[in-house]
Protein backbone atom coordinates (compact mmCIF):
# COMPACT_ATOMS: atom_id res chain seq x y z
CA UNK A 1 0.00 0.00 0.00
CA UNK A 2 1.47 3.34 -1.07
CA UNK A 3 1.42 6.22 1.39
CA UNK A 4 1.49 9.72 -0.11
CA UNK A 5 1.42 12.96 1.87
CA UNK A 6 -1.18 15.27 0.37
CA UNK A 7 0.49 18.69 0.21
CA UNK A 8 -2.93 20.38 0.23
CA UNK A 9 -4.29 19.10 3.53
CA UNK A 10 -1.11 17.59 4.99
CA UNK A 11 -2.59 14.14 5.49
CA UNK A 12 -0.52 10.99 5.01
CA UNK A 13 -3.02 9.31 2.67
CA UNK A 14 -3.24 5.61 1.86
CA UNK A 15 -3.39 4.55 -1.76
CA UNK A 16 -7.07 3.62 -1.46
CA UNK A 17 -7.87 7.22 -0.52
CA UNK A 18 -6.27 8.50 -3.70
CA UNK A 19 -6.96 8.36 -7.42
CA UNK A 20 -3.96 8.14 -9.74
CA UNK A 21 -3.90 10.69 -12.58
CA UNK A 22 -1.02 9.55 -14.78
CA UNK A 23 2.15 11.24 -16.04
CA UNK A 24 2.67 14.80 -14.82
CA UNK A 25 3.87 17.94 -16.59
CA UNK A 26 2.51 17.06 -20.01
CA UNK A 27 2.47 20.01 -22.33
CA UNK A 28 -1.13 20.68 -23.21
CA UNK A 29 -1.86 20.92 -26.92
CA UNK A 30 -4.93 22.55 -28.37
CA UNK A 31 -6.43 23.54 -31.72
CA UNK A 32 -3.76 24.54 -34.21
CA UNK A 33 -1.10 22.19 -32.87
CA UNK A 34 0.31 19.66 -35.31
CA UNK A 35 -0.64 15.99 -35.24
CA UNK A 36 2.65 14.81 -33.79
CA UNK A 37 2.44 17.07 -30.75
CA UNK A 38 -1.22 16.28 -30.26
CA UNK A 39 -0.49 12.57 -30.42
CA UNK A 40 2.30 12.87 -27.90
CA UNK A 41 0.16 14.95 -25.57
CA UNK A 42 -2.66 12.40 -25.68
CA UNK A 43 -0.87 9.05 -25.91
CA UNK A 44 2.92 8.97 -25.91
CA UNK A 45 4.29 8.44 -22.41
CA UNK A 46 7.72 8.27 -20.79
CA UNK A 47 6.74 5.18 -18.82
CA UNK A 48 10.14 5.12 -17.10
CA UNK A 49 11.65 2.27 -15.18
CA UNK A 50 12.69 4.54 -12.32
CA UNK A 51 11.59 8.00 -11.21
CA UNK A 52 8.13 8.94 -12.45
CA UNK A 53 6.55 12.34 -11.95
CA UNK A 54 2.83 11.84 -11.71
CA UNK A 55 -0.49 13.37 -10.76
CA UNK A 56 -2.70 12.20 -7.93
CA UNK A 57 -6.02 13.34 -6.55
CA UNK A 58 -6.89 13.11 -2.88
CA UNK A 59 -10.30 11.83 -3.96
CA UNK A 60 -11.55 10.44 -0.64
CA UNK A 61 -10.04 13.34 1.33
CA UNK A 62 -9.78 17.02 0.51
CA UNK A 63 -10.55 16.28 -3.16
CA UNK A 64 -7.60 18.26 -4.49
CA UNK A 65 -4.94 17.36 -7.04
CA UNK A 66 -1.22 17.23 -6.31
CA UNK A 67 2.02 15.89 -7.80
CA UNK A 68 4.27 13.08 -6.65
CA UNK A 69 7.71 11.76 -7.57
CA UNK A 70 7.83 7.98 -7.20
CA UNK A 71 10.19 5.23 -8.24
CA UNK A 72 8.29 2.68 -10.36
CA UNK A 73 10.75 -0.11 -9.53
CA UNK A 74 11.29 0.29 -5.79
CA UNK A 75 7.90 1.99 -5.15
CA UNK A 76 9.73 4.61 -3.04
CA UNK A 77 7.86 7.88 -2.82
CA UNK A 78 10.48 10.56 -3.37
CA UNK A 79 8.24 13.48 -2.44
CA UNK A 80 4.92 15.16 -3.17
CA UNK A 81 4.40 18.73 -4.29
CA UNK A 82 1.86 21.28 -5.41
CA UNK A 83 -0.30 20.77 -8.51
CA UNK A 84 0.31 24.42 -9.44
CA UNK A 85 3.74 23.91 -11.02
CA UNK A 86 4.79 22.88 -14.52
CA UNK A 87 7.95 21.04 -13.53
CA UNK A 88 9.33 19.28 -10.44
CA UNK A 89 10.57 21.88 -7.92
CA UNK A 90 14.25 22.14 -6.99
CA UNK A 91 13.84 20.54 -3.55
CA UNK A 92 12.25 17.43 -5.09
CA UNK A 93 15.06 17.15 -7.61
CA UNK A 94 17.58 17.57 -4.80
CA UNK A 95 15.86 14.84 -2.78
CA UNK A 96 16.01 12.49 -5.77
CA UNK A 97 19.71 13.25 -6.23
CA UNK A 98 20.38 12.69 -2.55
CA UNK A 99 18.62 9.33 -2.45
CA UNK A 100 20.25 8.12 -5.65
CA UNK A 101 23.60 8.98 -4.06
CA UNK B 1 15.17 -33.45 -32.29
CA UNK B 2 13.69 -36.74 -31.09
CA UNK B 3 9.95 -36.63 -31.35
CA UNK B 4 7.74 -37.07 -28.32
CA UNK B 5 5.23 -39.90 -28.71
CA UNK B 6 3.55 -42.73 -26.82
CA UNK B 7 6.26 -44.99 -28.20
CA UNK B 8 8.99 -42.68 -26.86
CA UNK B 9 7.44 -42.82 -23.38
CA UNK B 10 7.34 -46.61 -23.47
CA UNK B 11 10.95 -46.76 -24.73
CA UNK B 12 12.18 -44.39 -22.02
CA UNK B 13 10.18 -46.15 -19.32
CA UNK B 14 12.00 -49.34 -20.27
CA UNK B 15 15.41 -47.69 -19.85
CA UNK B 16 14.86 -45.59 -16.72
CA UNK B 17 14.30 -42.35 -18.63
CA UNK B 18 17.98 -42.01 -19.46
CA UNK B 19 17.44 -41.19 -23.11
CA UNK B 20 15.48 -37.90 -23.03
CA UNK B 21 17.42 -35.12 -24.66
CA UNK B 22 17.38 -31.45 -23.61
CA UNK B 23 14.38 -29.65 -25.05
CA UNK B 24 16.52 -26.81 -26.42
CA UNK B 25 20.17 -25.90 -26.85
CA UNK B 26 21.75 -23.07 -24.82
CA UNK B 27 24.36 -21.69 -27.22
CA UNK B 28 26.70 -18.74 -26.79
CA UNK B 29 25.70 -15.80 -29.00
CA UNK B 30 27.25 -15.51 -32.47
CA UNK B 31 28.65 -12.19 -33.70
CA UNK B 32 25.76 -11.52 -36.00
CA UNK B 33 22.30 -12.77 -36.91
CA UNK B 34 19.94 -11.94 -39.78
CA UNK B 35 17.18 -11.40 -37.24
CA UNK B 36 17.29 -10.80 -33.49
CA UNK B 37 14.13 -11.09 -31.45
CA UNK B 38 14.34 -9.44 -28.01
CA UNK B 39 12.20 -11.22 -25.42
CA UNK B 40 11.63 -14.97 -25.09
CA UNK B 41 8.04 -14.72 -23.96
CA UNK B 42 5.33 -16.44 -25.97
CA UNK B 43 5.10 -13.64 -28.52
CA UNK B 44 8.86 -13.46 -29.13
CA UNK B 45 9.22 -17.22 -29.44
CA UNK B 46 6.18 -17.54 -31.70
CA UNK B 47 7.57 -14.74 -33.88
CA UNK B 48 10.85 -16.65 -34.18
CA UNK B 49 9.06 -19.92 -34.89
CA UNK B 50 6.91 -18.57 -37.72
CA UNK B 51 9.87 -16.61 -39.16
CA UNK B 52 11.50 -20.01 -39.57
CA UNK B 53 8.47 -22.03 -40.51
CA UNK B 54 6.61 -19.61 -42.79
CA UNK B 55 9.48 -17.50 -44.12
CA UNK B 56 12.48 -19.82 -44.10
CA UNK B 57 14.64 -17.61 -41.87
CA UNK B 58 17.38 -19.66 -40.25
CA UNK B 59 20.01 -17.32 -38.85
CA UNK B 60 18.04 -16.00 -35.89
CA UNK B 61 18.51 -15.43 -32.15
CA UNK B 62 15.98 -14.83 -29.40
CA UNK B 63 17.57 -12.87 -26.56
CA UNK B 64 16.07 -13.07 -23.09
CA UNK B 65 17.21 -11.24 -19.96
CA UNK B 66 15.78 -13.82 -17.55
CA UNK B 67 14.58 -17.30 -18.36
CA UNK B 68 12.29 -18.08 -21.30
CA UNK B 69 8.61 -17.81 -20.44
CA UNK B 70 9.42 -16.08 -17.13
CA UNK B 71 7.58 -12.85 -17.99
CA UNK B 72 3.84 -12.46 -18.42
CA UNK B 73 3.70 -15.65 -20.47
CA UNK B 74 4.41 -17.69 -17.35
CA UNK B 75 2.31 -15.50 -15.07
CA UNK B 76 -1.08 -15.30 -16.71
CA UNK B 77 -4.37 -17.05 -16.07
CA UNK B 78 -4.31 -18.68 -19.53
CA UNK B 79 -7.74 -17.70 -20.80
CA UNK B 80 -8.14 -18.16 -24.55
CA UNK B 81 -11.08 -16.60 -26.38
CA UNK B 82 -11.73 -14.55 -29.49
CA UNK B 83 -15.02 -12.77 -28.72
CA UNK B 84 -13.74 -9.22 -29.25
CA UNK B 85 -15.81 -6.41 -30.71
CA UNK B 86 -13.85 -4.83 -33.56
CA UNK B 87 -13.13 -6.64 -36.84
CA UNK B 88 -9.31 -6.37 -36.77
CA UNK B 89 -9.28 -7.83 -33.25
CA UNK B 90 -11.65 -10.64 -34.13
CA UNK B 91 -9.44 -11.51 -37.11
CA UNK B 92 -6.19 -11.85 -35.19
CA UNK B 93 -7.64 -13.39 -32.03
CA UNK B 94 -9.66 -15.92 -34.01
CA UNK B 95 -6.61 -16.81 -36.10
CA UNK B 96 -4.80 -17.33 -32.84
CA UNK B 97 -7.51 -19.42 -31.25
CA UNK B 98 -7.71 -21.65 -34.28
CA UNK B 99 -3.90 -22.10 -34.33
CA UNK B 100 -4.13 -23.14 -30.66
CA UNK B 101 -6.45 -25.99 -31.64
CA UNK B 102 -3.66 -27.80 -33.48
CA UNK B 103 -0.62 -26.31 -31.78
CA UNK B 104 0.24 -29.45 -29.80
CA UNK B 105 0.47 -31.45 -33.03
CA UNK B 106 2.27 -28.66 -34.87
CA UNK B 107 4.94 -28.29 -32.18
CA UNK B 108 4.96 -31.96 -31.14
CA UNK B 109 4.55 -30.64 -27.59
CA UNK B 110 1.49 -31.04 -25.43
CA UNK B 111 0.35 -27.51 -24.64
CA UNK B 112 -2.76 -28.92 -22.95
CA UNK B 113 -5.20 -26.79 -24.92
CA UNK B 114 -8.54 -27.27 -23.23
CA UNK B 115 -11.46 -25.74 -25.13
CA UNK B 116 -13.75 -25.97 -22.13
CA UNK B 117 -15.74 -22.84 -22.94
CA UNK B 118 -15.56 -19.26 -21.66
CA UNK B 119 -18.40 -17.35 -20.03
CA UNK B 120 -18.31 -13.58 -19.68
CA UNK B 121 -20.95 -12.66 -17.15
CA UNK B 122 -23.33 -9.76 -17.62
CA UNK B 123 -23.94 -8.32 -14.15
CA UNK B 124 -25.39 -4.94 -15.08
CA UNK B 125 -27.95 -3.88 -17.69
CA UNK B 126 -25.15 -2.09 -19.45
CA UNK B 127 -23.18 -5.29 -19.75
CA UNK B 128 -26.22 -7.17 -21.04
CA UNK B 129 -26.48 -4.70 -23.90
CA UNK B 130 -22.72 -4.74 -24.42
CA UNK B 131 -22.48 -8.53 -24.70
CA UNK B 132 -25.53 -8.74 -26.93
CA UNK B 133 -23.83 -6.28 -29.23
CA UNK B 134 -20.62 -8.32 -29.15
CA UNK B 135 -22.54 -11.50 -29.94
CA UNK B 136 -24.01 -9.80 -33.03
CA UNK B 137 -20.61 -8.46 -34.08
CA UNK B 138 -19.08 -11.90 -33.63
CA UNK B 139 -21.77 -13.41 -35.82
CA UNK B 140 -20.81 -11.04 -38.63
CA UNK B 141 -17.13 -11.83 -38.09
CA UNK B 142 -17.73 -15.57 -38.23
CA UNK B 143 -16.73 -16.06 -34.59
CA UNK B 144 -19.08 -18.45 -32.86
CA UNK B 145 -20.51 -16.91 -29.67
CA UNK B 146 -23.90 -16.69 -28.07
CA UNK B 147 -25.68 -14.54 -25.50
CA UNK B 148 -27.30 -16.85 -22.95
CA UNK B 149 -29.71 -16.26 -20.08
CA UNK B 150 -29.16 -16.88 -16.35
CA UNK B 151 -30.70 -20.39 -16.37
CA UNK B 152 -28.19 -21.58 -18.94
CA UNK B 153 -25.42 -19.96 -16.92
CA UNK B 154 -26.50 -21.90 -13.84
CA UNK B 155 -26.58 -25.11 -15.87
CA UNK B 156 -22.99 -24.54 -17.03
CA UNK B 157 -21.75 -23.37 -13.62
CA UNK B 158 -23.69 -25.06 -10.82
CA UNK B 159 -21.62 -23.31 -8.08
CA UNK B 160 -22.66 -19.84 -9.22
CA UNK B 161 -25.08 -17.70 -7.22
CA UNK B 162 -27.30 -15.81 -9.64
CA UNK B 163 -29.03 -13.51 -7.17
CA UNK B 164 -26.25 -11.16 -6.31
CA UNK B 165 -27.11 -9.22 -4.07
CA UNK B 166 -24.92 -6.44 -5.44
CA UNK B 167 -24.40 -7.81 -8.93
CA UNK B 168 -26.98 -10.41 -9.97
CA UNK B 169 -26.10 -12.54 -13.00
CA UNK B 170 -28.33 -11.32 -15.82
CA UNK B 171 -26.85 -13.47 -18.58
CA UNK B 172 -23.52 -14.13 -20.24
CA UNK B 173 -21.58 -14.15 -23.47
CA UNK B 174 -20.68 -17.80 -24.11
CA UNK B 175 -17.87 -18.93 -26.37
CA UNK B 176 -17.88 -22.71 -26.35
CA UNK B 177 -14.61 -22.94 -28.28
CA UNK B 178 -12.67 -20.75 -25.85
CA UNK B 179 -10.77 -22.26 -22.96
CA UNK B 180 -7.30 -22.53 -21.47
CA UNK B 181 -3.86 -23.98 -22.23
CA UNK B 182 -0.77 -24.61 -20.17
CA UNK B 183 1.17 -21.34 -20.36
CA UNK B 184 4.67 -22.72 -19.66
CA UNK B 185 4.13 -25.44 -22.23
CA UNK B 186 3.32 -22.85 -24.90
CA UNK B 187 6.67 -21.12 -24.27
CA UNK B 188 8.56 -24.41 -23.94
CA UNK B 189 6.94 -25.94 -27.02
CA UNK B 190 7.81 -22.96 -29.22
CA UNK B 191 11.32 -22.82 -27.72
CA UNK B 192 11.96 -26.47 -28.47
CA UNK B 193 10.69 -26.13 -32.04
CA UNK B 194 12.76 -22.95 -32.55
CA UNK B 195 15.90 -24.59 -31.25
CA UNK B 196 15.27 -27.56 -33.51
CA UNK B 197 15.12 -25.23 -36.53
CA UNK B 198 18.53 -23.86 -35.60
CA UNK B 199 17.42 -20.66 -33.90
CA UNK B 200 19.62 -19.69 -30.93
CA UNK B 201 17.76 -18.95 -27.71
CA UNK B 202 20.08 -16.97 -25.48
CA UNK B 203 18.85 -16.70 -21.91
CA UNK B 204 20.27 -14.66 -19.01
CA UNK B 205 21.30 -12.02 -21.52
CA UNK B 206 19.86 -8.54 -21.12
CA UNK B 207 19.74 -6.10 -24.02
CA UNK B 208 21.19 -2.83 -22.71
CA UNK B 209 21.45 -0.79 -25.89
CA UNK B 210 20.41 -0.69 -29.53
CA UNK B 211 22.93 0.29 -32.22
CA UNK B 212 22.02 2.01 -35.44
CA UNK B 213 23.63 3.71 -38.44
CA UNK B 214 21.91 6.15 -40.80
CA UNK B 215 18.52 5.44 -39.29
CA UNK B 216 18.88 1.65 -39.70
CA UNK B 217 19.32 -0.79 -36.85
CA UNK B 218 22.67 -2.59 -36.87
CA UNK B 219 22.76 -4.54 -33.63
CA UNK B 220 22.29 -4.71 -29.90
CA UNK B 221 24.47 -4.30 -26.83
CA UNK B 222 23.91 -7.02 -24.28
CA UNK B 223 25.31 -8.28 -21.00
CA UNK B 224 27.02 -10.96 -23.13
CA UNK B 225 28.61 -8.46 -25.51
CA UNK B 226 27.47 -6.74 -28.68
CA UNK B 227 25.67 -8.71 -31.37
CA UNK B 228 24.99 -7.49 -34.90
CA UNK B 229 21.71 -7.95 -36.73
CA UNK B 230 20.00 -7.20 -40.01
CA UNK B 231 16.54 -6.87 -38.48
CA UNK B 232 15.37 -6.41 -34.93
CA UNK B 233 12.04 -7.39 -33.35
CA UNK B 234 11.29 -5.91 -29.92
CA UNK B 235 8.79 -8.17 -28.16
CA UNK B 236 9.13 -7.39 -24.46
CA UNK B 237 5.60 -6.58 -23.18
CA UNK B 238 5.91 -4.46 -20.02
CA UNK B 239 9.46 -3.38 -20.86
CA UNK B 240 8.61 -2.03 -24.33
CA UNK B 241 9.02 1.56 -23.18
CA UNK B 242 12.52 0.83 -21.90
CA UNK B 243 13.60 -0.78 -25.19
CA UNK B 244 11.94 1.95 -27.26
CA UNK B 245 13.96 4.52 -25.32
CA UNK B 246 17.13 2.62 -26.31
CA UNK B 247 16.01 2.65 -29.94
CA UNK B 248 15.31 6.37 -29.77
CA UNK B 249 11.53 6.58 -29.90
CA UNK B 250 8.59 6.58 -27.50
CA UNK B 251 5.47 4.45 -27.38
CA UNK B 252 1.86 5.07 -26.41
CA UNK B 253 2.28 2.49 -23.66
CA UNK B 254 2.14 2.51 -19.88
CA UNK B 255 3.27 -0.39 -17.72
CA UNK B 256 1.54 -1.57 -14.56
CA UNK B 257 1.34 -4.75 -12.51
CA UNK B 258 -1.58 -7.13 -13.00
CA UNK B 259 -2.12 -9.83 -10.38
CA UNK B 260 -3.32 -13.38 -10.14
CA UNK B 261 -3.62 -15.91 -7.35
CA UNK B 262 -4.38 -19.59 -6.86
CA UNK B 263 -6.19 -21.43 -4.10
CA UNK B 264 -5.32 -24.70 -2.46
CA UNK B 265 -6.36 -27.64 -4.67
CA UNK B 266 -9.89 -28.98 -4.32
CA UNK B 267 -12.01 -31.54 -6.17
CA UNK B 268 -13.42 -30.44 -9.54
CA UNK B 269 -16.10 -27.78 -9.03
CA UNK B 270 -16.05 -25.79 -12.24
CA UNK B 271 -15.27 -27.01 -15.77
CA UNK B 272 -15.57 -23.75 -17.72
CA UNK B 273 -13.84 -20.37 -17.44
CA UNK B 274 -15.92 -17.60 -15.86
CA UNK B 275 -15.06 -13.93 -16.27
CA UNK B 276 -16.85 -11.27 -14.25
CA UNK B 277 -15.66 -8.00 -15.71
CA UNK B 278 -17.84 -5.65 -13.67
CA UNK B 279 -16.24 -6.82 -10.45
CA UNK B 280 -12.76 -7.48 -11.92
CA UNK B 281 -12.55 -11.15 -11.18
CA UNK B 282 -12.22 -14.33 -13.18
CA UNK B 283 -11.99 -17.93 -12.27
CA UNK B 284 -11.13 -21.34 -13.66
CA UNK B 285 -9.90 -24.60 -12.16
CA UNK B 286 -6.55 -26.08 -13.08
CA UNK B 287 -5.95 -29.77 -13.66
CA UNK B 288 -4.27 -29.88 -10.25
CA UNK B 289 -7.52 -28.63 -8.69
CA UNK B 290 -6.40 -25.13 -7.77
CA UNK B 291 -8.79 -22.31 -8.50
CA UNK B 292 -6.94 -19.88 -10.73
CA UNK B 293 -8.09 -16.34 -10.02
CA UNK B 294 -7.22 -13.20 -11.93
CA UNK B 295 -7.56 -9.74 -10.51
CA UNK B 296 -7.20 -6.09 -11.40
CA UNK B 297 -4.40 -3.89 -12.70
CA UNK B 298 -2.83 -1.19 -10.56
CA UNK B 299 -4.05 2.24 -11.58
CA UNK B 300 -0.54 3.72 -11.69
CA UNK B 301 2.72 2.86 -13.46
CA UNK B 302 4.85 0.17 -11.92
CA UNK B 303 7.55 -2.36 -12.71
CA UNK B 304 7.24 -4.56 -9.62
CA UNK B 305 5.90 -8.03 -10.29
CA UNK B 306 3.66 -7.78 -7.22
CA UNK B 307 0.78 -5.32 -7.42
CA UNK B 308 -1.25 -3.61 -4.71
CA UNK B 309 -2.87 -5.61 -1.98
CA UNK B 310 -6.28 -3.99 -2.19
CA UNK B 311 -6.80 -5.45 -5.68
CA UNK B 312 -6.58 -8.97 -4.31
CA UNK B 313 -9.07 -8.03 -1.64
CA UNK B 314 -11.49 -6.47 -4.15
CA UNK B 315 -11.30 -9.47 -6.47
CA UNK B 316 -11.78 -12.06 -3.78
CA UNK B 317 -14.61 -10.11 -2.16
CA UNK B 318 -16.46 -9.92 -5.46
CA UNK B 319 -15.89 -13.57 -6.35
CA UNK B 320 -17.16 -14.74 -2.96
CA UNK B 321 -20.41 -12.98 -3.68
CA UNK B 322 -20.78 -14.81 -6.99
CA UNK B 323 -19.27 -18.14 -5.83
CA UNK B 324 -20.13 -18.44 -2.11
CA UNK B 325 -18.59 -21.92 -1.83
CA UNK B 326 -15.08 -20.55 -2.25
CA UNK B 327 -15.33 -18.38 0.84
CA UNK B 328 -13.38 -20.70 3.11
CA UNK B 329 -10.66 -21.66 0.64
CA UNK B 330 -7.11 -20.71 1.51
CA UNK B 331 -5.03 -19.01 -1.13
CA UNK B 332 -1.67 -20.58 -1.92
CA UNK B 333 0.21 -18.06 -4.02
CA UNK B 334 -0.14 -14.57 -5.43
CA UNK B 335 2.03 -12.90 -8.07
CA UNK B 336 2.04 -10.13 -10.64
CA UNK B 337 3.21 -9.49 -14.17
CA UNK B 338 3.95 -6.15 -15.82
CA UNK B 339 1.35 -5.48 -18.47
CA UNK B 340 1.78 -3.04 -21.33
CA UNK B 341 -1.36 -0.94 -21.72
CA UNK B 342 -2.27 1.14 -24.78
CA UNK B 343 -4.90 3.87 -24.92
CA UNK B 344 -7.37 1.82 -26.98
CA UNK B 345 -6.52 -1.48 -25.23
CA UNK B 346 -5.41 -2.98 -28.55
CA UNK B 347 -1.92 -4.25 -29.38
CA UNK B 348 0.79 -2.71 -31.55
CA UNK B 349 2.41 -4.77 -34.33
CA UNK B 350 4.34 -2.21 -36.24
CA UNK B 351 7.29 -0.76 -38.05
CA UNK B 352 9.04 1.93 -36.00
CA UNK B 353 10.87 5.21 -36.68
CA UNK B 354 14.10 3.16 -36.71
CA UNK B 355 14.67 1.27 -39.99
CA UNK B 356 14.44 -2.56 -39.86
CA UNK B 357 13.34 -2.37 -36.24
CA UNK B 358 9.86 -3.71 -35.49
CA UNK B 359 7.78 -3.75 -32.35
CA UNK B 360 5.12 -6.09 -31.03
CA UNK B 361 3.60 -4.99 -27.73
CA UNK B 362 0.53 -3.54 -26.06
CA UNK B 363 -1.15 -6.92 -25.47
CA UNK B 364 -1.68 -5.70 -21.95
CA UNK B 365 -3.86 -7.92 -19.84
CA UNK B 366 -4.92 -10.24 -22.64
CA UNK B 367 -2.13 -11.45 -24.87
CA UNK B 368 -1.71 -15.09 -23.89
CA UNK B 369 -4.61 -16.05 -26.12
CA UNK B 370 -2.94 -14.14 -28.94
CA UNK B 371 0.48 -15.79 -28.91
CA UNK B 372 0.20 -17.96 -32.06
CA UNK B 373 -1.69 -15.35 -34.11
CA UNK B 374 0.55 -12.51 -33.01
CA UNK B 375 3.70 -14.49 -33.77
CA UNK B 376 2.27 -15.34 -37.19
CA UNK B 377 1.47 -11.69 -38.00
CA UNK B 378 4.74 -10.37 -36.55
CA UNK B 379 6.82 -12.89 -38.53
CA UNK B 380 5.08 -11.71 -41.67
CA UNK B 381 5.89 -8.09 -40.83
CA UNK B 382 9.53 -8.76 -39.97
CA UNK B 383 10.12 -10.94 -43.03
CA UNK B 384 8.50 -8.60 -45.55
CA UNK B 385 9.05 -5.22 -43.90
CA UNK B 386 5.41 -4.27 -44.35
CA UNK B 387 2.45 -5.59 -42.38
CA UNK B 388 0.18 -8.28 -43.79
CA UNK B 389 -3.61 -8.24 -43.41
CA UNK B 390 -3.63 -9.43 -39.79
CA UNK B 391 -1.29 -6.69 -38.56
CA UNK B 392 -2.20 -3.85 -40.92
CA UNK B 393 -4.63 -2.12 -38.56
CA UNK B 394 -2.35 -2.45 -35.52
CA UNK B 395 0.32 0.03 -36.62
CA UNK B 396 1.73 2.74 -34.38
CA UNK B 397 0.40 5.42 -36.72
CA UNK B 398 -3.18 4.70 -35.67
CA UNK B 399 -2.74 6.89 -32.61
CA UNK B 400 -1.67 9.85 -34.71
CA UNK B 401 -4.40 9.25 -37.28
CA UNK B 402 -7.18 8.61 -34.80
CA UNK B 403 -7.92 5.09 -36.13
CA UNK B 404 -8.31 3.45 -32.75
CA UNK B 405 -9.34 -0.15 -32.34
CA UNK B 406 -11.37 0.43 -29.24
CA UNK B 407 -11.50 -2.72 -27.16
CA UNK B 408 -11.87 -1.05 -23.80
CA UNK B 409 -15.08 -3.01 -23.25
CA UNK B 410 -13.73 -6.38 -24.37
CA UNK B 411 -10.24 -5.91 -22.98
CA UNK B 412 -10.32 -3.05 -20.48
CA UNK B 413 -10.66 -5.54 -17.72
CA UNK B 414 -7.98 -8.12 -17.19
CA UNK B 415 -8.23 -11.54 -18.78
C1 LIG C 1 -1.68 -11.86 -13.94
C2 LIG C 1 -1.89 -11.88 -15.42
C3 LIG C 1 -2.98 -12.56 -15.95
C4 LIG C 1 -3.18 -12.60 -17.33
N1 LIG C 1 -4.21 -13.35 -17.81
C5 LIG C 1 -4.35 -13.51 -19.14
C6 LIG C 1 -5.35 -14.40 -19.64
O1 LIG C 1 -6.08 -15.03 -18.89
N2 LIG C 1 -5.49 -14.52 -20.99
C7 LIG C 1 -4.68 -13.83 -21.84
O2 LIG C 1 -4.88 -13.96 -23.05
N3 LIG C 1 -3.71 -13.01 -21.40
C8 LIG C 1 -3.51 -12.84 -20.06
N4 LIG C 1 -2.52 -12.02 -19.59
C9 LIG C 1 -1.68 -11.28 -20.54
C10 LIG C 1 -0.57 -12.13 -21.11
O3 LIG C 1 0.12 -12.79 -20.07
C11 LIG C 1 0.43 -11.27 -21.90
O4 LIG C 1 -0.24 -10.42 -22.80
C12 LIG C 1 1.39 -12.14 -22.70
O5 LIG C 1 1.89 -13.21 -21.94
C13 LIG C 1 2.53 -11.29 -23.20
O6 LIG C 1 3.51 -12.13 -23.76
P1 LIG C 1 4.86 -11.52 -24.27
O7 LIG C 1 5.61 -12.62 -24.88
O8 LIG C 1 4.57 -10.31 -25.08
O9 LIG C 1 5.54 -10.96 -22.93
P2 LIG C 1 6.38 -11.69 -21.79
O10 LIG C 1 5.97 -13.08 -21.59
O11 LIG C 1 6.37 -10.77 -20.62
O12 LIG C 1 7.83 -11.74 -22.43
C14 LIG C 1 8.65 -10.60 -22.59
C15 LIG C 1 10.05 -11.04 -22.27
O13 LIG C 1 10.95 -9.98 -22.58
C16 LIG C 1 12.02 -10.05 -21.67
N5 LIG C 1 12.75 -8.78 -21.63
C17 LIG C 1 12.34 -7.59 -21.13
N6 LIG C 1 13.32 -6.67 -21.24
C18 LIG C 1 14.38 -7.29 -21.84
C19 LIG C 1 15.69 -6.88 -22.21
N7 LIG C 1 16.12 -5.64 -21.99
N8 LIG C 1 16.52 -7.79 -22.80
C20 LIG C 1 16.11 -9.06 -23.01
N9 LIG C 1 14.88 -9.51 -22.68
C21 LIG C 1 14.02 -8.64 -22.09
C22 LIG C 1 11.33 -10.38 -20.36
O14 LIG C 1 12.23 -10.94 -19.43
C23 LIG C 1 10.26 -11.35 -20.79
O15 LIG C 1 10.61 -12.71 -20.65
C24 LIG C 1 -2.29 -11.93 -18.21
C25 LIG C 1 -1.20 -11.24 -17.68
C26 LIG C 1 -0.98 -11.22 -16.31
C27 LIG C 1 0.22 -10.50 -15.77
ZN1 LIG D 1 -5.67 16.28 0.75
Amino acid sequence: MLLLRCPNCGIEAEETELTPGGEAHLKREGPGSDEVSFESYLFTRQNPRGVHFERWRHAQGCGKWFHAARDTVTMEVLGTYSAQVTEPPAEIRAEIERRRG
Amino acid sequence: MRRYSAFAIAREAARHHQGWEKAWRSPAPKDRYDVIVIGAGGHGLATAYYLGKNHGIRNLAVIEKGWLGGGNTGRNTTIIRSNYLQDPSAAIFEKSRSLYETLSQDLNYNIMFSPRGVLMLAQTEHEVRGWQRTAQANRLQGVETQFIGPEKVKELVPIIRLEGPRYPVLGALWQARGGTARHDAVAWGYARACSDMGHDIIQQCEVTGIRSENGQVTGVETTKGSIGCGKLAIVVAGHSGVLAEMAGFRLPIESAPLQALVSEPIKPVIDVVVMANTVHGYLSQSDKGELVIGGGTDGYNGYTQRGSFQHVEETVRALIETFPIISRLRMLRQWGGIVDMTGDRSPIISTTPLGNCFVNCGWGTGGFKAIPGSGWAMADLVAKGTPGPLAAEFGLNRFREGRFIDESVAAGVAH
